[in-house]
């Protein structure tokens, strides 16, 4: 059986907006676009192949990759098993459950990175028997900015694979239960493959969230050169002492942003 | 340099005579009441991060003075404080912690004369009952303590940088924050076993931190100058408030709160 | 061999059913929609646990609540075809084939040849490679069926297997149903609401109406003695018996004669004619309808907006027109008219 091309009139007059949508979202575009124009016409072009290959720019883009590709992994690890709880199990207070897991998503960062202080830090909760027992502290490592980038990046993922999974139809894997499958095998062969694309979608918010993290980590992780100086950081010390290397920090930010958020295609988004 | 208190306080008289002769100044955007001589409405008061505590106190003595004018405070990092006078932020007022930054400003037009009304210093703090046995400059360099210091563009993290290098220590910071009071709010919690901030700030933390002297000389004395922002929205009320803080009465608070005078 | 007694309590009804399905016989379980057969169907397969009650099957006790026993579907050996097929989407056809058998450890290799071999069998080995949103709906159904067969499970059930397809296709496969239903060695559980299927596919019907089971017996049983209103409607189905004249000619019992669009299955067959898609006329048609017979009017019997017309002649059947065509024709009980049904509307069957 063949599905009848649709007559090309016809989709063209369905894709075509309603007119008084087009002035707003030109504004909206504009809106979002000036500053990074305002941006690009600041730079210092001839002096930027030497600004980004100084010591600040290059610890501050390995500190954010490295440490943003390990939040995202660990979001993954935690959080599409947490999205399989709030999508499938019946668990009585699951509304709770969730609105615990988006509030990084409304707490202002720093407010997080304190919070994180009162439970990890050496005087915290958790950091200080931590200390105790092992020496070891979070606050001023690496380790402190990948737990402040997954602190608030952890519920974009959660929200994305959340959906993702409540669109699988819940049918296939009774179907595969009758073909004799476990609950195991039913999450692998089954839902996951399904939900794979709203797991892409949300590895990559992550990602792009964890990247441009700023309050948590200066607040949770402190600010070194080559330890827990990340992108961020870098482009707001270097705004007071070397403004040139601050908009080279930038646009490098930018562009690694970009190359991220770009692919995600809008199929994706739409899982 | 040193001001004599005599000569704010006329200028201060002065600037209210005039005020009060034209009756109504055309700067101010404030909605205000007719009640009284003197400038009215708001004036907005960009100062540095140290200063935190002690201009409350300064505003609020002033307001007393000044019924009808009510006193906007922003705190930010010197450097911050420069860039955003520079780009053109709605400050009548600005308060470094750094002639250097005051200097910028000057060159680049954005300010009236500044006088200096306040002079800091800095001094060792650790958490309170002193944890990590820290007794000098010295245990700076240690790895196994955490250590914070500012960032380098801050002034108190240049102050700092420059008294290091006349003791001959080279630090192990484990962190350059870009205020000085989120740099001492780390070493009140106990995050950090020691770093280098202002006395003052060490005062403001009253019991949960502790100070420990180190000997700096004119290295580790920092001056605070004050001057008002050039197109400021309140003109007269800047003024006014600039008079005040370089006065006896202003100088007084500030004293309270453990700045030298200038 | 299965032995259910199934107790399950919905919002709005009350299931209780006593079934038994032994191996090589295939049940309809029909009824009306709402009648509960889905949800018996799904506690069967354990997608649903009974309320009370005993699922039993060769002798090994699948769900019983009062002793605490409940096995779930994954470790029950029954296979389901589902109304939708439900195959994976993201999977071939023959991933989707070779699943249960990967799911049960067999190598891939060894599960993919399987299920190769199985959809040759089908007649649908050039679509393997094909994702289920490609198939014809004929086609996804045998691959549904193929699906739930590899794993060689001891019961099967079929949930409205031939819902979801056109009529045209439907005749097709339900006839194909029938033949690979017949290589099945277990028990075969069909839900259907729709009579045809059942009276083609099953030995022995089970009515189920409004959770109760309201008669059982042979498909030639339930039609001879309907024991309910929605018996009798279903058996307003006309069963016709006959003997091959030739490829697709039957000579009936009753003496006339029917040519049937597909090929005969057997030598000796019954018909079956729905009422609505007998024709009346006041004289022979011509055009395309190939059987047309002269029949009298032996009966009118109106049942709300329909009016069910007895016809005796060579052949006894069943017409059901609308009132305006009662006046039109003037059908009244010894009046004489000329009746004709499409060839495509002549299902045979086996006798």
């Amino acid at each position: 059986m063949s599905r009848a091309a649709p007559r090309p009139g016809r989709r063209a007059a369905r894709a075509r907006p309603p007119w008084a949508l087009v002035p707003l979202a030109a504004l909206a575009v504009g809106f979002l676009v000036l500053p990074l124009v305002a941006l690009l016409q600041r730079a210092p072009w001839s002096d930027l192949a030497e600004l980004v290959r100084r010591p600040i720019v290059t610890d501050a883009l390995r500190l954010s990759l490295v440490s943003a590709a390990a939040a995202t992994g660990l979001s993954l690890l935690c959080g599409v098993p947490l999205a399989w709880v709030l999508a499938r199990s019946r668990l009585p207070g699951l509304s709770v459950l969730r609105a615990l897991a988006t509030l990084p998503v409304v707490l202002p960062p720093v407010v997080g990175g304190a919070a994180l202080l009162f439970a990890f830090g050496r005087r915290g909760l958790v950091g200080e028997p931590l200390e105790d027992a092992t020496g070891f502290v979070l606050p001023f490592t690496i380790w402190g900015v990948i737990a402040a980038n997954t602190f608030v990046a952890l519920p974009f993922l959660v929200l994305t694979v959340e959906s993702g999974l409540r669109a699988v139809d819940t049918r296939y894997e009774e179907a595969a239960a009758t073909l004799g499958a476990g609950r195991w095998t039913v999450l692998r062969r089954v839902t996951l493959p399904q939900a794979a694309p709203s797991i892409v979608a949300g590895a990559v918010l992550c990602f792009a969230r964890a990247l441009g993290e700023f309050g948590a980590t200066v607040t949770f992780a402190g600010n070194l050169q080559g330890r827990t100086q990340t992108m961020p950081l870098a482009v707001f010390v270097a705004l007071e002492s070397d403004r040139e290397a601050a908009i080279a920090l930038s646009l490098v930010l930018v562009a690694v942003s970009l190359a991220v958020l770009v692919p995600l295609r809008d199929r994706w988004l739409r899982a | 340099m040193t001001t004599r208190p005599v000569r704010p306080l006329l200028a201060a008289v002065a600037v209210l005579g005039a005020l009060a002769a034209c009756g109504g100044s055309s700067g101010d955007a404030a909605p205000a009441g007719d009640e009284g001589d003197g400038p009215e409405g708001a004036v907005t008061v960009f100062a540095a991060a140290s200063l935190t505590d002690a201009f409350a106190d300064v505003a609020a003595a002033f307001e007393d003075e000044h019924p009808g004018v009510t006193v906007e405070l922003s705190f930010a990092g010197s450097p911050s404080l420069r860039e955003q006078v520079l780009e053109g932020a709605p400050a009548d007022v600005v308060a470094t912690a750094d002639e250097g930054v005051m200097a910028d400003l000057v060159d680049e037009g954005a300010v009236g004369e500044p006088v200096v009304f306040a002079t800091n210093r800095l001094q060792l703090a650790v958490p309170a009952g002193n944890p990590a046995d820290v007794t000098g400059l010295d245990d700076l360099a240690r790895d196994e303590l955490l250590v914070g210091l500012c960032a380098e563009g801050v002034p108190c993290g240049e102050l700092a940088r420059r008294v290091l290098a006349d003791a001959g220590v080279t630090p192990a910071p484990d962190t350059e924050e870009p205020d000085v009071r989120a740099l001492l709010a780390k070493i009140e919690a106990g995050e950090l076993d020691a770093g280098l901030v202002y006395a003052t700030d060490v005062q403001a933390a009253g019991g949960a931190a502790e100070g420990i002297d180190v000997p700096a000389g004119e290295a580790g004395t920092t001056r605070y100058p004050i001057a008002t922002v050039a197109g400021a929205p309140h003109p007269d009320a800047a003024a006014a408030f600039v008079a005040f803080v370089a006065s006896p009465a202003g100088r007084d608070v500030l004293a309270g709160h453990g700045f030298g005078p200038p | 061999m299965l032995r259910a007694e199934v107790d399950v309590r919905l919002p709005d009804l009350h299931l209780q059913l006593d079934l038994r399905v032994d191996d090589g016989e295939v049940v309809a379980l029909l009824g009306p929609n709402g009648a509960g057969k889905t949800t018996a169907l799904r506690a069967i397969a354990g997608l649903r646990p009974l309320d009370a009650g005993r699922i039993e099957l060769d002798g090994r006790v699948l769900d019983e609540p009062a002793a605490g026993t409940f096995v779930p579907p994954e470790q029950r050996s029954v296979g389901v075809v589902f109304q939708d097929h439900l195959l994976f989407p993201h999977l071939t056809a023959l991933e989707n084939v070779a699943f249960g058998l990967r799911a049960r450890g067999v190598r891939r290799r060894e599960a993919r040849a399987a299920a190769q071999a199985w959809l040759d069998r089908m007649g649908l080995a050039d679509v393997a490679g094909a994702r289920p949103r490609t198939l014809s709906g004929g086609e996804a159904q045998r691959v549904a069926l193929a699906r739930a067969l590899a794993v060689e499970p001891r019961l099967l059930l079929l949930d409205e297997p031939l819902a979801a397809l056109d009529a045209g296709t439907r005749v097709r496969v339900r006839a194909d149903l029938r033949r690979h239903l017949a290589a099945f060695p277990g028990g075969r559980l069909l839900v259907t609401h729709d009579p045809l299927d059942a009276i083609v596919l099953a030995d022995r019907l089970v009515i189920l109406e409004r959770g109760r089971v309201t008669q059982t017996g042979t498909p030639a049983e339930v039609t001879a003695r309907p024991a309910s209103r929605y018996v009798a409607q279903l058996v307003g189905i006309n069963l016709l018996f006959g003997t091959a004249a030739g490829e697709r000619t039957v000579r009936l019992d009753t003496g006339g004669e029917l040519t049937l669009a597909d090929a005969l299955p057997a030598a000796e067959v019954a018909i079956a004619l729905r009422p609505q898609a007998i024709a009346l006329h006041t004289h022979r048609p011509d055009g395309s309808p190939r059987n047309a017979w002269p029949a009298v009017v032996a009966d009118v019997e109106v049942d709300r907006d329909r009016v069910r017309v007895s016809l005796e002649g060579p052949v006894h059947a069943t017409a059901e027109v609308t009132p305006a065509a009662v006046a039109e024709l003037d059908l009244v009980p010894g009046a004489r008219v000329w009746a004709s049904a499409k060839a495509v509307d002549l299902v045979a069957y086996p006798r």
